[in-house]
């Protein structure tokens, strides 16, 4: 069965936008809401990450229910020099350019979501049915809200 | 008539009243020493500028001055009633130091200078800076305690002549969530309660709102019903031992920012016992289901653990609430200043939606406001929204707003929502806001993070223009000072937080070459050659009268309808809530009354946002959702503080006021029994928690953050177990730092983080962590009031409570009549 990639491709897909989040909550630490925010949204990508760990088990894979770590001293260095640069107005392009790739990627785990509930729905597995139910919703959020920050930084940072 | 210390006791005397009684009248003056009541040459009508429950009074003057004041007791607000702060505060427009002629930084230094010059210094570098890098380089940030003429003009030369969207008022830190929550749960602002309600009420809830300090006359009329026949039970959330507290049938306590959780525990309780109006959410609601579902996950036990409460006590709360007949539940800055501000606000509404206790008598929801005009400054959108309510992601209300303005749709900025406060700082940081016009407010002591704040405002690249009445810490660091006229000294209207509009007249001349804001506003229009798109003048009113006429003209059709309401109307009588129109004409006691909203797609103010991340609802899914334009329940997760207590900082801080202070103390610090009511800044903290760390009453400590210090004297209150409370109000204009500290910091928030509600925008002033040490004993008890929620909780010599100087003493007269209902 070909589900067993599905689940490794979803596993992946979530540590990774956990760790976008996370590297982007550390680059942006002067926008204190890209920071606070962004922390609290990859706790969610986190959280989904040992949810399918768990349920991978009924499929006989062997996912790492521990999320990929955090960047320990990289994320002191990125925070430092987010303050250094903070008051330079490039920072803003990087800013768009960091939200862009994060809703891409949103985007893409809603995909895995879309792909997982279906699979879920043929195979008539409840528990994974309603673990996309319980996850897909939330990925929905952190794609809306790179969206919206998106769109409220952009005027700014591309007209002034 | 009797004479009364209204310091030593601020609600006054008792006057009893039963459920659905009259509240008596009782009239409380407070005249200049020497001056009696038939010496005063003309009495002239306002209300309250020095808090938010809109207290109708009239000025005394004697040969051109203010003496004192008396409150009206005709008007529905306050039948007579005033508070300490109304009755003293009066003094601080006649004090020396105000502004009366423009600065300009010259040299380094504000020197004098005559209006045009200041006006011009002002136009070129706007005209400059529209030149070279467009709207987008200017920023409007304005206050909660002007009036309604002049925030319309300010959003109407921010928004239709500069085109700039960066404005907002410093509503942003007392009351935008209060805002929001109303958009959230009701598609649009606007209190769903009324302060009558307090009559009929059998239960009150007051979540997180201290109103025996913030609204001391509200405060009196909930002490007369409970001194009176069937009085209300009392519910209360709040970690200090406050008045309401003391007063309350179940006091609930829980750790800071954990007010989500708690609501959502009682909550779960109401739904599960099935004390709900399922009639009322079928043909009035929307979203039912997923609360039902969320608040499965809060059983009492899992609550009462993360809040610090017992789990019996959220279940009392909760049955009190569940069999409330007439519930009114009101909210401030305990929820809106603390984690998850809006998230907890709306499940506030949601228990009085899902009860069906709205628009009938004693059945309503105050979400307070912290300034006198707060509510002016959300409806005429000097806080960043578009004017009366409109809806900026919709575009036949821009429409709408561009055919009042006459100018084009596209020349007003609505691509995005409103830049807050807190990001207008962030792109003045990063240098792409390049000038800052402030007025009526000190963000160098009432933004958090000072340290940052100061940084920021003192930019060489900052053009910082500030219209204010004294030399506050913000004006130090402008580059040019505009001296402004203030109460008493103009004329405007402003609104209340349950709708009531009042008119507050000029009774006197503003000292030296002051200027009403609206004047100032005004004239900058003018030398900017603000046009519509005939050529004309954009701002075409010319004084307050016909500002509120153009009001009047924008808010046609729209929720705030004021067309029914002239300066006319206002002059003697009561205040009038709005909406006041051909089908109102005397006003609007309770909107809602008939489980119908303001939420219809076409019509609301705002599709709404994600509670937790703060991204805007699209149109068409809004539409989905809520296509009759029904009440919205939203239910929303607990999610933890961003900054939690650790070893290195073990103890929580809050912040906060105090009854006889307000804001930066601009004025009230300039009101002798005021000022010597509350004369400094304190640190409270528990009796075990001093006994842990070895600090007594009236010790100096240092009390520290990861971004500060401050040093303050020590009152053991009856504050919960670890967290402490600081009040924000004192800041450096009266000591030798000018503005900013000289040694020790003294203004709280020195401590505070830069961080806010995603949904409303709100700064957290109530979650930090934080530590204290004892520095060195004291010589007596703290500054801190004592007859308020920073009563001393154990012994305390009898001689150093709170008491009136000499001139407190305040007349009270009962038994008269009057009393609009």
């Amino acid at each position: 069965m070909k589900f067993g990639l599905v689940l490794e491709e979803m596993h992946r897909s979530e540590n990774d936008l956990a760790h976008h989040l996370l590297v982007i909550s550390e680059r942006h630490k002067v926008d204190h809401e890209i920071y606070h925010l962004a922390r609290d949204l990859a706790r969610w990508s986190q959280q989904h990450v040992r949810d399918i760990a768990a349920i991978g088990k009924n499929y006989g894979q062997d996912l790492d229910p521990e999320p990929r770590g955090e960047a320990g001293l990289m994320e002191t260095l990125r925070e430092k020099g987010s303050e250094m640069v903070g008051r330079r107005p490039e920072t803003g392009m990087l800013l768009l350019k960091d939200l862009r790739e994060l809703y891409l990627k949103a985007c893409g785990v809603s995909a895995d979501w879309e792909l997982l509930a279906q699979a879920a729905q043929g195979m008539k597995d409840k528990d994974l049915l309603a673990l996309a139910e319980r996850c897909h919703p939330q990925t929905i959020r952190q794609m809306k809200w790179a969206n919206g920050k998106l769109k409220e930084s952009a005027t700014q940072v591309l007209v002034s | 008539m009797a004479r009364i210390d209204r310091i030593a006791e601020p609600w006054g005397t008792r006057t009893p009243y039963g459920s659905g009684g009259e509240w008596p009248v009782r009239v409380d003056t407070h005249l200049a020493e020497g001056v009696a009541p038939d010496d005063v040459d003309r009495w002239v009508q306002t209300a309250s500028l020095l808090h938010s429950n809109g207290d109708a009074m009239d000025i005394a003057v004697k040969d051109n001055r203010i003496v004192g004041v008396r409150g009206r007791a005709s008007d529905r607000v306050n039948h007579g009633r005033l508070g300490p702060k109304d009755l003293y505060g009066w003094q601080a427009n006649a004090s020396p130091d105000r502004l009366t002629k423009p600065l300009i930084r010259e040299g380094g230094k504000l020197v004098e200078t005559d209006w045009d010059t200041a006006m011009r210094r002002v136009v070129d570098r706007s005209k400059a800076l529209l030149a070279e890098q467009g709207p987008s380089a200017l920023g409007f940030y304005t206050t909660g305690q002007l009036f309604s003429e002049e925030y319309y003009t300010l959003g109407a030369v921010a928004h239709g002549g500069i085109g700039t969207n960066h404005v907002d008022g410093n509503t942003r830190l007392c009351t935008a969530t209060a805002g929001e929550a109303l958009k959230e749960s009701f598609g649009c602002d606007g209190q769903p309660g009324s302060y009558t309600d307090v009559d009929h009420a059998d239960v009150i809830a007051l979540y997180g709102h201290n109103v025996a300090e913030t609204q001391t006359v509200l405060w009196t009329r909930m002490l007369d019903r409970l001194a009176g026949p069937n009085p209300p039970k009392i519910i209360c959330v709040d970690p200090r031992m406050t008045p309401v507290a003391r007063a309350a049938t179940v006091h609930l306590a829980p750790r800071p920012g954990t007010n989500v959780a708690l609501m959502n525990g009682i909550l779960h309780e109401i739904i599960t016992n099935g004390w709900v109006d399922q009639d009322y959410i079928q043909a009035h609601t929307v979203g039912y289901s997923e609360l039902e579902k969320l608040v499965k996950n809060y059983p009492p036990a899992l609550v009462a653990e993360i809040c610090g409460v017992p789990a019996e006590q959220i279940q009392e709360a909760a049955s009190i609430i569940g069999h409330a007949e007439r519930l009114l539940s009101t909210v401030l800055q305990g929820f809106y200043q603390s984690n998850q501000a809006t998230a907890a606000a709306v499940q506030v509404n949601n228990v009085n939606i899902i009860r069906g206790m709205l628009g009938k008598p004693g059945c309503g929801i105050l979400q307070m406001n912290g300034q006198p005009t707060a509510e002016n400054t959300r409806e005429c959108g000097a806080d960043g929204d578009l004017a009366a309510f409109r809806n900026w992601s919709n575009d036949a209300h821009i429409k709408d707003l561009a055919r009042v303005w006459n100018i084009d749709p596209m020349s007003i900025p609505h691509y995005s929502p409103p830049t807050h406060v807190m990001q207008m700082m962030r792109y003045a940081e990063d240098g792409s806001i390049r000038m800052l016009w402030v007025s009526g407010t000190n963000p160098a002591v009432s933004l958090p993070e000072l340290a940052r704040i100061r940084g920021i405002l003192e930019q060489e690249r900052l053009f910082l223009v500030v219209q204010d009445i004294f030399l506050s810490e913000t004006a130090q660091l402008a580059d040019v000072v505009l001296p402004a006229a203030t109460w008493g000294e103009k004329t405007g209207t402003f609104t209340n937080v349950d709708r009531t509009v009042h008119l507050s007249e000029k009774a006197v001349d503003p000292p030296g070459e002051a200027k009403a804001d609206l004047d100032i506003f005004i004239d900058y229009a003018h030398r900017m050659g603000l046009q519509d798109k005939d050529g004309q003048p954009l701002i075409k009113w010319h004084d307050p009268e016909s500002a509120f006429e153009a009001w009047k003209d924008c808010t046609r059709g729209r929720p705030c309808d004021y067309t029914g309401i002239t300066y006319d109307k206002l002059r003697g009588g009561s205040g009038i809530q709005w909406p006041c129109n051909e089908e109102n004409p005397d006003g609007t006691e309770r909107i809602y009354a008939d489980g119908k909203f303001w939420a219809h797609p076409e019509y609301c103010e705002t599709y709404g946002r994600d509670l937790i991340t703060g991204a805007p609802v699209e149109p068409s899914e809004y539409k989905a959702l809520n296509p009759e334009g029904k009440a919205i329940i939203k239910a929303a997760e607990y999610m933890p503080p961003h900054e939690l207590p650790s070893r290195d900082f073990p103890l929580q801080l809050i912040t906060g006021r105090t009854l006889y202070q307000f804001h930066t103390r601009t004025k009230t610090g300039r009101a002798p029994e005021l000022q010597a009511a509350a004369p400094d800044v304190w640190v409270e903290l528990s009796a075990d928690d001093a006994g842990a760390y070895g600090i007594a009453e009236g010790d100096l400590a240092e009390v520290e953050t990861p971004r500060g210090s401050v040093r303050a004297k020590v009152r053991i209150s009856g504050i919960r177990n670890g967290v402490l409370f600081l009040p924000f109000h004192y800041g450096y204009w009266d000591t030798d730092g000018g503005h900013q500290p000289d040694g020790a910091g003294r203004a709280a928030n020195e401590l505070t983080i830069t961080d806010w509600d995603a949904a409303s925008k709100q700064p957290i002033f109530k979650t930090a962590a934080a530590r204290i040490t004892r520095v060195s004993g004291g010589d007596g008890p703290s500054p801190a009031p004592t007859n308020t929620a920073s009563a001393p909780a154990g012994d305390f010599p009898e001689g150093a409570r709170t008491k009136g100087i000499a001139s407190a003493l305040a007349d009270e007269a009962t038994g008269t009549a009057g009393g609009a209902r």
